[in-house]
Order: C-alpha cells, then structure tokens, then sequence
C-alpha cells in the first residue's frame, strides 16, 4: 500500500497534504500533513470522527474547496496530474471523468427540480459533448440499470423525491459511474441507509469495482464498513494519520491507542454482552487549539509514559515493523503489544 | 394474541424477570389518515399494526427494526406524545391509553423519554440548571434540600459537572448534551425511561460512554427502558429482551440470546446477516433482501414481510402469520420459520 513506490504505480498519490481554513478564530488545520496513495481496483477506507478532515480530504482531491478561502499545500497526483494549484477550469475536466464523489446525503445532491434521468445524462454530455441527447439519455437509463433500480425507463423519468432512500443512493452512484472514473471517492455513502439497504449498496460497489477496475476510497466512521470492502486503512484524527496498512493489520493488530479506542468501543454481535465497553474519555480536539505533542495524548490512556514527549513531540508516521503498517505513536512497539493484550483485546469488537 | 405471548414466556424455561409487567402493551395501533392532494382519496398509513409486548420494572427491551418500521411511532404512544388509534397500554395495571390531564402528569412522573437528536431537545435559551429543574417544577416537585441541590446531583449522576449548572446547552458537545437530556429524564426519579435512539446522532467514541451509562443507571436505579434503536449490535448490548419490527408489526420478540444466536423469523436473520461486522474482513456472505419495504399506507396481503422473503409460498400471501412460539423459544410471526444457529 500507499507511501512505498510500487511498480505499477497508484492512481492517486497525497503527500503531506495540508489543509487549513483562516477564520476569524483562528487558523483552523482541518488537515495537517497527510500522505496515502490507492492503485486502480484498490479500496482505501478512510475512518474517523467528525472533525477529524476525513471529508476535507477528500474535497481536496475533487478540487471542491473556494482557494480564496482555503489554503492547500502537498501534492494531489490523480494519474500523474497534480491538483493542488491547478486551474479550476482544468479540474473541472478532470471532476466526473477521471474523478467522481459519492455523497452521503443523496437527497441535497440530486437537484430536486431535474427527473432523475435528466441529470444523470448531463453528467455524461459534459464530457461527451458530440454524444446525442438520445444517447446520453440511454446510457442513463444503462446506468440506472446498472445499479439495480428495477424499470429504469420509467424511473428516469421521476423526480428525486419519488425515489426512496437507498433509491436515490443507487442514483447517485449511477452519476457518479456514468463517465467511468477512474477514481472514486464515495464520502459516508450509506450512513443515512438502513442496514439492508447499506448491503445492498456496498455490494453493488464491489461489483462495479471489479467491472470498471476503478480505485476506491471510502470515507466512513463504521469499522465494519472498512472491515468489509477495504483493502488498506488510512485512520485519521485531528486531521493527522495516526495508524495507516492493510485492513488485515489495522483490524487484527491495531498499534495506535486511538485505534484501539475505536475498536473497543463498538459493541458487537459476537463474544460477551454484558462486558463493559471501553470508551475513549474526553471529546475530540478543537482543530484551532490543537493540543500540544501528540494530539491525542489529551484523551490518551498511556500519556506520559516515555517522559513528557507526549505532550512535547508530534510523533511521526513510523513503520511498525510489519511492511506497510505505520503508527504514530510515542509508545514502544513491546509496550504497544503488552498494553493491548492487558487492556483493549476483551472488549467491544476487538473481542 | 397477548395470552399467548404470556403463556408462552410462562412455559418456556425461566422467565427472564419474574415480577409483575410494569408496562403492557395490546394490540397497539396507529393509523395516520393521509390524502393525495387536495381532492384526493383518503388513505391511513399504518404506521404502527398491532404491537403487543411487556416490560417488567428493571427489564430492558429493545425495539429494533429499519427506518419506518414504526418502532419511534410506537415509543411515543408509549409516553402518550401520540394518542393510539386502537389497542391498550397498561401501566402499573391502570390503563392509561387515553390518560388526560392530572392522569397523564402523574404518570409522567414514572415514565420519561429520552430523544434522539441532543440538539433539537434541549431548549437553547435556557440554562441547563433550568432545563433539568423543569419536569420538577411543572409537577410541583419540591425535592429535599431545595431544587438546585437535586439538579447538581443528577448532573453529577450523569458525569457532568455540577457547576455547570448555569451554562447553555450550546456550550456542551453532542455528547455532554445528551447528558443532559438523560439527566432531565431522571429527575422525577422515573421507573420507566423510553430511549428513542439515544446514541445514533453520536460520534462512534462518545456512544460508548453515553450506553455505559445508560447502563450504569439501568443497574443502579433498576429502571426499566424500552430502548429503540436501528443498530443492531447497540441493541444487543444494552437489552435483555429484543423485540424485531417489521412494517408495523413485531415480527420476532425473544431474549437477547434467542434473537441473536437462533432467530426463527427470515427478517431477523436477514438483518443480522446485514451489518458489517469487523470480526469478518472482506466481502460477507450474507442474506440479501431485494427491494425496499412496502408501503405502510399499502401493506401486503398475509404476511407483510413475504414480498421480499426468500422463503415465501402461497400461504404467507393469504393468511397473516401468528405470533407463535418457535422451537429455539422465542416468538415469531412465520409459517416457515428458521432453525439452527447464525452462521
């Protein structure tokens, strides 16, 4: 996976991306020096919190952020072209065909006064301008299709609010797809779902992932999510990695004490119910008054335990022995394994 | 359709709490009518079709099931927010389906409701001493040692500081909020709390603090919750008793380990089988339901899950299925139901 240069090279590559808005608080660091890279046919999940510039992230790479407002540095390579710095009128060229978002509340990002048909075939006129109505209003209604919604011809002709949910959700998808993009960044895209619903779409993704051979990234906090369709995990707090590798690695040995947080806190379906959850204290960071050191030493079991460099040293992404998997984390790696047998292994999902 | 619900928690092994029911529930309905435009033909949907249930003092049930399956319908006609169409809520033994007036304030005194959205329930130009004192002062509750006293504590019950009492909700997170919204539901020392999805709307790290302590109070005070939730594996955690609802209607009710490790009824198995479960990396196996769910306004003839069942024949079209007991003990409304343990 990602920071190591590979032969055939990713599709995407972010290297210490950082993203801040001035306000008049403060600067906020909404992303502070972030780096990962996904190959086509690839899944990368992306987990955190709120606030935690997973979705900042993500906007970064479509080119969605006002750069009046914004201030962007790193480097955004989507095959081999760099987005940071590039002109609008260039990435918007780039946005739907080599690049396209998935978003999580389908209802505010389909136009309400356009059928449903209608939009997908912009979508695909703009990049194929020499392509007749007629045809684009097939391949919509293809592409409806595509992403099971039964009689597509009558549904292209329907406004959004005719649709349900998970409906609407397969809409997006089918504009989304529509241009076959290369790379897709779908942002919580079944959160507002019901768990049916959420299956059905998830494994319509991984169908059309294998069909069109695209690279994806899926932003999420639901570790069973990631747990399912990805294939590496980037975790993010407070706008930084802390752990990145294979979903193997961070799920089965998870190092960074946030991770282990975020596992032990979700209730599961298997192993003991009447044992406690774990939870992690406190309240996320402001992103304006990041807390000195590690940002998480504030919520952090282990603070402390090499001297004050939590509290006075940013750690960095470090390997942690095993190839691909990285944390960021003061502790050491037979501390790490020690703590998490001790105290984190018994509960919630880490179960 | 209750007798049998009773008699076969009687016959089956040891019953999960053996006092009294605090709370019954028979046959509840709720039909909203609803028309298509102005001249057009009117139509109920049916929100909430028939429920029965029970909750004992200290028991906790969940009630989980998809978005519009009625389960929110049904936890606010339990604290009378919405009157039933038909049906009986029992509370204490005293019906209290159509309880008006100095009825309805006592019994809100026993039975409180905790919201979902931390957010929209708290009122943001009071204080949260004010918001927590309120249900106190409409009841003319003078607590030993003075109002104030009483709100410090429960704000401490609730791992808040006391000396916030003069702040704004809007300087609380989410989670904190949500205290304080637990907090305002215990202050009358309730025996029933209602939670209508009290942790959805948190971030996944601050939901297990706030069910920890939903826990911790269940244990402590012996409250009784009936806890509605979408999310399975929150459900499993905090209930005992779990009861599955589908299109209005309870489609399987049973314990903890009933539902969870030998469901009867097609749904629970399909829903279970639907959440992504970190202990499983890669692409499940699993159950997949086609379509959407019917329209309440429209339901289907028979039994109501049968258009998206994988195991539906003629019968499940024309005769509504029962609520009966199945052999892994809990009850389910199925003709065909499941057997043996989730895979």
């Amino acid at each position: 996976m990602s920071v190591t240069p590979t032969a055939d090279e990713p599709y995407l590559r972010v290297r210490d991306l950082k993203v801040q808005f001035p306000t008049e608080d403060g600067l906020v660091k909404a992303v502070d020096g972030v780096s990962f890279s996904v190959r086509r046919g690839q899944t990368l999940g992306i987990v955190g919190e709120s606030g935690s510039g997973k979705s900042v992230t993500s906007m970064s790479i479509l080119g969605l952020h006002n750069p009046k407002r914004t201030k962007i540095s790193g480097e955004i390579s989507v095959g081999g072209r760099n987005i940071v710095g590039m002109d609008d009128e260039k990435i918007r060229l780039l946005r739907g065909q080599d690049m396209a978002m998935i978003f999580q509340d389908p209802l505010s990002a389909l136009h309400p006064y356009y059928k449903v048909g209608v939009q997908i075939a912009e979508a695909y006129r703009i990049h194929h301008p020499s392509a007749s109505k007629a045809e684009a209003t097939k391949r919509a209604v293809d592409m409806l299709d595509r992403v099971g919604i039964p009689q597509p011809q009558r549904r292209a002709k329907q406004y959004p609010h005719e649709f349900s949910g998970g409906m609407r959700q397969r809409a997006m998808i089918a504009m989304s797809l529509v241009n076959d993009p290369a790379l897709l960044i779908a942002d919580e895209p079944t959160t507002a779902l019901d768990v049916t619903v959420q299956a059905q779409i998830l494994d319509l993704l991984e169908d059309l992932q294998r069909e069109f051979n695209s690279a994806i990234i899926m932003i999420t906090h639901d570790l069973g999510v990631v747990a399912q369709i990805a294939d590496d995990v980037l975790v993010m707090y407070a706008g930084r990695a802390i752990e990145t590798g294979s979903v193997e690695q961070v799920m089965r040995s998870p190092q960074h004490p946030y991770t282990w947080g975020l596992l032990a806190s979700v209730p599961s379906l298997h192993g003991d119910a009447e044992v406690d959850l774990v939870p992690i204290k406190g309240n996320p960071p402001s992103l304006i008054n990041l807390p000195s050191g590690c940002s998480f030493h504030p919520r952090c079991r282990y603070a402390g335990r090499n001297g004050n460099k939590s509290f006075a040293e940013v750690p960095e992404l470090r390997s942690t022995g095993q190839e691909g998997h990285q944390v960021a984390c003061h502790l050491t790696a037979a501390d790490r394994l020690k703590l998490y047998q001790e105290d984190i292994a018994h509960a919630g999902v880490a179960q | 359709m209750t007798d049998l619900v009773d008699s076969a928690e009687g016959t089956v092994g040891a019953p999960v709490n053996p006092r009294e029911p605090l709370l019954k529930v028979e046959n509840l309905a709720k039909h909203f009518p609803v028309r298509s435009g102005l001249w057009g033909a009117h139509s109920v949907v049916r929100a909430v079709d028939g429920v029965s249930f029970e909750v004992r003092p200290g028991e906790t049930l969940g009630l989980v099931g998809e978005s519009g399956c009625g389960k929110t319908t049904t936890g606010r006609m339990l604290v009378r927010l919405l009157e039933a169409t038909s049906g009986k809520i029992t509370f204490e033994g005293q019906d209290i389906t159509h309880a008006k007036g100095s009825q309805l304030r006592r019994l809100r005194q026993d039975m409180q409701i905790i919201f979902q959205d931390p957010y929209a329930s708290l009122n943001p130009r009071h204080t949260v001493g004010r918001i927590i004192a309120m249900p106190l002062q409409v009841n003319n509750v003078n607590p030993p040692g003075g109002v104030k006293k009483r709100v410090q504590e429960l704000l401490e019950t609730v791992g808040l500081n006391p000396e916030h009492y003069n702040r704004y909700p809007h300087e609380f997170s989410g989670g904190q909020r949500q205290r304080i919204g637990i907090a305002r539901a215990l202050a009358l020392r309730p025996k029933i709390i209602v939670a209508d999805e009290p942790v959805s709307a948190l971030d996944v790290s601050i939901q297990a603090q706030v069910v920890n302590l939903l826990r911790q109070l269940q244990r402590e005070l012996d409250l009784a919750f009936v806890f509605i939730a979408h999310d399975l594996a929150v459900v499993r955690h905090f209930c005992e008793r779990v009861a599955v609802m589908y299109l209005g209607k309870v489609a399987e009710i049973g314990t903890r380990k009933q539902i969870y490790e030998n469901p009867a009824h097609p749904y629970t198995r399909a829903l279970l089988s639907a959440v992504p479960d970190v202990t499983k990396l890669g692409p499940a196996g699993r159950i997949k339901l086609q379509g959407d769910v019917p329209s309440p306004i429209n339901p289907p003839s028979g039994c109501v899950f049968r258009t998206r069942c994988w195991k539906a024949q003629e019968k499940c079209a024309t005769e509504v299925p029962p609520l009966t007991l199945k052999p892994a003990g809990s009850i389910a409304a199925c003709h065909f139901p499941e057997e043996g343990d989730v895979i």
